[in-house]
């Protein structure tokens, strides 16, 4: 609860009763049931829990990548599921930046492209040099994506995230193609960017350990956020072991 | 069903739209064949029909009085199966109603039995029974004209008696398909009809009591041509006879021979490039669609599917596609084919006709569409089966990319990354990018080669009518009239100016080449009717003669004092050379035979015309300075005067009128050759569009992932969708004068098969032509981007990241 403590930080997001059903054919899926949390501004959270169990779809609605069915999604007050399909672009554009477990580079561009595919269209971007070089591939900056190890694409994923100086940054299973030693750097950047920009940031992911990095743990279940969990002390990544 | 069979039925489903695109520019390919080649057999085979079952002559000959008893030496001659002797007389009309000039063709009919040779086909009515002097039959392209019913009358001027007739039968003849009157170039139906009339009434009229000076002979299989010519020469010499010709030389025929060696032409030229064009791009839509499949394949394969069914699998699925298009195409052409035949077959005016439906051309077509289709898919699969399942089921690598230029340029600075992205990517692929290139430079091609015939033609329409023959009418003598007529012509009311001309019937040698020609003598310096051409200077360039292409523009080609002017046709024909001589056998008069230097051979548009300077030609035929016609200009404003007192006066045998039978002419023209480019262009415009399409949308398949990525990244729609339209632009900018380059060659070998004995169609290809194909293409190319740029709007962007690929 450190973040909350200091000056009553900023309520990023709020989500009260969201539920999302995805309709294929005849069968309703009910992804999420009812969700209600706060994320606040320079916080980052862990969101964990079995597959299916809804974090993706609610990182998804939270991020302007997906709609909730029902309920009330807030981003510093406005309200997400009122926006048409170009202001969530903008929206997206401006305030968001997400991390996938596939990089999802483009491999026609080299790294300091990639990043500057975004820095182009922000409003207030760091330049694509500053922000390769907080993920530490200040060496690396004019390879091909196809000439960069995956952890080395994926710190070109989250420096292309944060280039653009985002409130919020998404983060689906970052570390889920990659091997610990690997996955530890990337959490690295991460957390480095957490500290460094205050950007508040949520991270998917199976693996239970890297819970001990996060301010605060959501474990989910069944569409339902089932507890909650503040970490009095958090863990440095190099510390945790999977 | 297997559950490899539904799911290929099921993928089938799902890319409907692209496999319909991908079948309908396959059936363009196989219609157009199957059309082309449809029309052509059906005409010929229709005219083949036509000429046995109506026992069309292969010999005709004219004197100026033989007696009658003379058929039967005629009949004797070796290989003659059948002779019909007759009368054929010119007879100015009169028609209610109609202001102009009209000639009439009079042919008598036999006295007893129906005729041998030239059989008639009875539209309505019947022919003139013996007795009924005021009974005539007439074409039905005459009647046609004018409205003129069983029943109906007119006047006519028979050899100085003006007389009424009633139509009592209309027909048609093998032998007058095309029937151009006296001084005409082209048919003109409403001024020129063939009026079939009992022979007593005929021999009377023209006081040809038992004579004829008309023979058609029809001649057994085995019967030498040539031989017969010569005996039935020697045998009508001494009644005035000019010599025999062949079909080759009859009008009609060798009209209606250019005409289906047009559309023969076409049949063997214009499909084939449609065809390898379609197949060509069949192959490489199909490539690359199955190339996207990688990971299915690999995922197969993991199952334990042998490559060989995985492989069907695809082959199968596009076998599908193939014969989908395949069947489309044999509808589409076949039905095209019998409206084009139908068509061709009321502009011939053929009593019936046959249609023809060649299976080999339908194998053919099928199979070389399904062979490509399969070979496409073939290709693509077996790249993906050599690779291991493991491999096949990750997403391919990263492409390598290269920096587009060395150094980072400070020009690299200044386009955007997505531009960045557009031109590395096809820079990465260069082969890929070349080969949509290509597909579009192709669609480019196709529709310049089915638009410029209407240029070519045009330009042929106008170099000969407009610039050369500038007449507004011509008036023919029957025979040859002293030199002071021309004075008689110029008083007539509205006439501005004459000039008169000299034809004689020849026959020229060259060794064992020879030809039956004509001669026309004019005066030098003639200002109506100019002799035009190309004078031939080769311009040869790796070993082509350009001289055709650079330049089409004609000058008057001036009449030599002495000798010959001939086209280089005829030149080529009787393979002669500047400074040769030629023998000239004159056919007329005191039958002349005489050496002739060849003083000037020119390129021109139109026949095998020989011309001389008048008074040359004079000399040369050893007599007076006769003339044959006088050609004419009219004051507009006195034209009706002209025309009346023409219909009155008996002895002007014939009047031609250019400028009225060539907008008709044109008229027609125009109906068959918009009819047949609308139908190429067509065809051109729904391969312009698949390919476009399919370029679209499998660039899209490549990069939907990327796509995606970018939207999530927060770039817009009409940002994203402008990455497919830049590339896909780049594309068409630079296949249209690829496209261009590539339909000026296809062009160029269509138009060396429109070449005949009758004209030589030149090669002109205008920018108005270059222009509408490129239009068609970018409308193309934009329809197909409007409809994926919805499916940009629409991209899945959770789907598109959660999946691997």
């Amino acid at each position: 609860m450190k973040a909350k403590k200091k000056s009553e930080p900023a309520e990023v997001f709020r989500a009260e009763g969201v539920t999302k059903i995805y309709r294929t054919g005849d069968v309703e899926v009910h992804a999420l049931r009812g969700v209600d949390m706060a994320l606040y501004a320079g916080e980052l959270a862990v969101l964990l829990g079995p597959s299916g169990s809804g974090k993706s779809t609610l990182l998804n609605i939270l991020g302007g990548l997906d709609t909730a069915s029902g309920g009330q999604v807030l981003f510093r007050g406005e309200e997400l599921t009122a926006l048409s399909e170009s202001a969530l672009t903008l929206y997206r554009r401006h305030n968001v930046g997400f991390v996938f477990q596939f990089y999802n580079l483009i491999s026609s561009l080299t790294a300091r492209e990639n990043v500057a595919l975004v820095t182009e269209i922000a409003e207030n971007p760091m330049r694509p040099e500053e922000a390769l070089d907080l993920v530490g591939l200040t060496e690396r900056m004019d390879h091909f994506p196809a000439q960069l190890s995956g952890g080395e694409q994926q710190r070109v994923a989250i420096a292309r995230a944060i280039a653009k100086r985002p409130e919020v940054l998404l983060c689906d299973e970052p570390t889920g193609a990659l091997d610990s030693k690997i996955g530890i750097i990337v959490l690295e950047a991460l957390t480095a960017v957490n500290e460094e920009l205050g950007t508040t940031t949520a991270i998917i992911t199976h693996n239970a350990a890297i819970r001990e990095i996060a301010h605060r743990v959501f474990y989910f279940a069944d569409g339902r956020i089932a507890s909650t969990h503040v970490n009095d002390r958090r863990l440095k990544p190099g510390d945790v072991t999977w | 069903m297997l559950a490899l069979d539904r799911k290929m039925l099921r993928d089938l489903r799902a890319m409907w739209s692209q496999a319909l695109a991908i079948a309908l520019v396959l059936a363009a390919g196989v219609a157009t064949l199957i059309l082309a080649v449809g029309a052509y057999r059906s005409l010929d085979e229709t005219r083949t029909a036509y000429y046995e079952r109506y026992r069309f002559a292969h010999v005709f000959a004219s004197a100026t009085r033989a007696p009658r008893g003379l058929i039967e030496r005629i009949r004797e001659i070796p290989g003659v199966a059948a002779a019909e002797a007759r009368i054929q007389e010119f007879a100015l009309l009169d028609i209610d109603g109609f202001a102009l000039p009209a000639n009439g063709l009079v042919v008598s009919l036999p006295a007893h039995g129906s005729a041998q040779v030239n059989k008639l086909f009875i539209r309505s009515g019947r022919l003139p029974q013996n007795g009924e002097t005021a009974a005539v039959a007439i074409n039905e392209d005459f009647a046609t004209a004018h409205g003129f019913r069983v029943g109906s009358q007119f006047q006519a001027i028979l050899h100085g008696r003006k007389r009424r007739l009633n139509v009592v039968g209309i027909a048609l003849s093998p032998e007058f398909i095309y029937a151009t009157g006296p001084g005409d170039f082209v048919p003109d139906d409403r001024r020129f009809g063939i009026l079939w009339m009992n022979e007593a009434v005929v021999e009377a009229s023209y006081n040809l009591e038992n004579a004829f000076n008309s023979v058609s002979l029809l001649l057994r299989r085995d019967a030498s041509e040539p031989d017969v010519i010569k005996h039935l020469d020697t045998l009508l010499a001494r009644y005035g006879g000019t010599a025999s010709y062949g079909r080759k030389d009859q009008f009609s025929h060798a009209f209606l021979d250019a005409e289906l060696q047009q559309l023969s032409a076409m049949s063997r030229i214009l499909p084939p490039i449609f065809l390898v064009v379609t197949v060509f791009l069949i192959n490489m839509i199909l490539t690359r669609l199955i190339a996207l499949e990688r990971e299915q394949i690999g995922l197969l394969k993991a199952l334990g599917y042998r490559s060989t069914a995985i492989a069907m699998h695809y082959i199968k699925l596009v076998i599908v596609i193939a014969v989908l298009g395949v069947a489309i195409g044999f509808v589409l052409g076949t039905w095209l084919g019998d409206l084009l035949t139908r068509m061709y077959g009321d502009f011939f005016h053929f009593p019936f006709l046959v249609f023809q439906r060649s299976a080999d051309i339908y194998v053919a077509s099928a199979a070389i569409s399904v062979a490509a289709a399969v070979l496409g898919a073939a290709r693509a699969a077996w790249q993906t089966l050599t690779l291991s399942p493991a491999v096949a089921m990750q997403p391919p690598a990263p492409a390598r990319y290269r920096q587009l230029l060395r150094r980072r340029s400070a020009l690299l600075r200044h386009i955007s990354q997505l531009t960045v992205m557009v031109l590395r990517h096809i820079i990465r692929s260069p082969l890929r990018a070349g080969v949509t290139t290509l597909g579009i430079s192709l669609s480019v091609a196709v529709l310049v080669t089915s638009l410029f015939p209407v240029n070519s033609v045009n330009f042929m329409i106008d170099a000969t009518f407009f610039q050369s023959d500038r007449q507004d009418a011509t008036f023919t003598f029957g025979d040859e009239r002293p030199p002071r007529v021309l004075q008689d012509v110029a008083r007539l009311p509205g006439v501005l100016s004459a000039e008169p001309f000299r034809t004689v019937s020849v026959r020229m040698r060259q060794g064992q080449f020879e030809r039956r020609t004509q001669i026309v003598g004019r005066p030098p310096g003639t200002d109506l009717s100019q002799v035009l051409g190309q004078n031939v200077t080769p311009v040869f360039l790796l070993g082509a003669d350009f001289s055709q292409i650079l330049d089409q523009s004609l000058t008057q080609i001036s009449l030599p004092e002495s000798g010959l002017a001939l086209t280089e046709k005829l030149a080529q024909l009787l393979q002669v050379r500047q400074g040769d001589l030629v023998t000239v056998e004159v056919l007329e008069g005191h039958r002349a035979v005489v050496e002739v230097p060849v003083t000037v051979i020119f390129k021109s548009f139109i026949g095998l015309a020989a011309y001389m300077e008048m008074q040359a030609l004079s000399d040369l035929l050893d007599e007076g300075p006769n003339v044959s016609g006088v050609h004419v200009a009219v004051d507009k404003r006195y034209e009706a005067d002209l025309y009346e007192v023409i219909k009155n006066t008996p002895a002007l045998s014939a009047i031609g009128l250019q400028k009225v039978s060539l907008e008709k002419f044109r008229a027609t023209m125009a109906e068959n050759i918009v009819f047949m480019t609308l139908v190429y262009t067509s065809l051109g415009m729904l391969i312009a569009f698949g390919v476009a399409y399919n370029s679209a949308r499998i660039q899209l398949s490549e990069r939907g992932r990327e796509l995606a990525s970018l939207r999530v990244l927060g770039f817009t729609r009409a940002e994203v969708g402008r990455i497919l339209i830049v590339e896909l632009a780049i594309f068409t900018i630079a296949g249209i004068p690829l496209g261009w380059l590539i339909g000026y060659g296809f062009a160029w070998i269509l138009i060396q098969g429109f070449e005949s004995e009758l004209y030589r169609v030149p090669f002109v290809i205008e920018r108005s032509t270059f222009a509408l194909a490129a239009l068609v293409i970018l409308a193309a190319v934009t329809v197909s981007m409007l409809i994926v740029r919805r499916r940009v709007n629409n991209l899945d962007l959770i789907e598109v990241l959660k999946t691997r690929e």
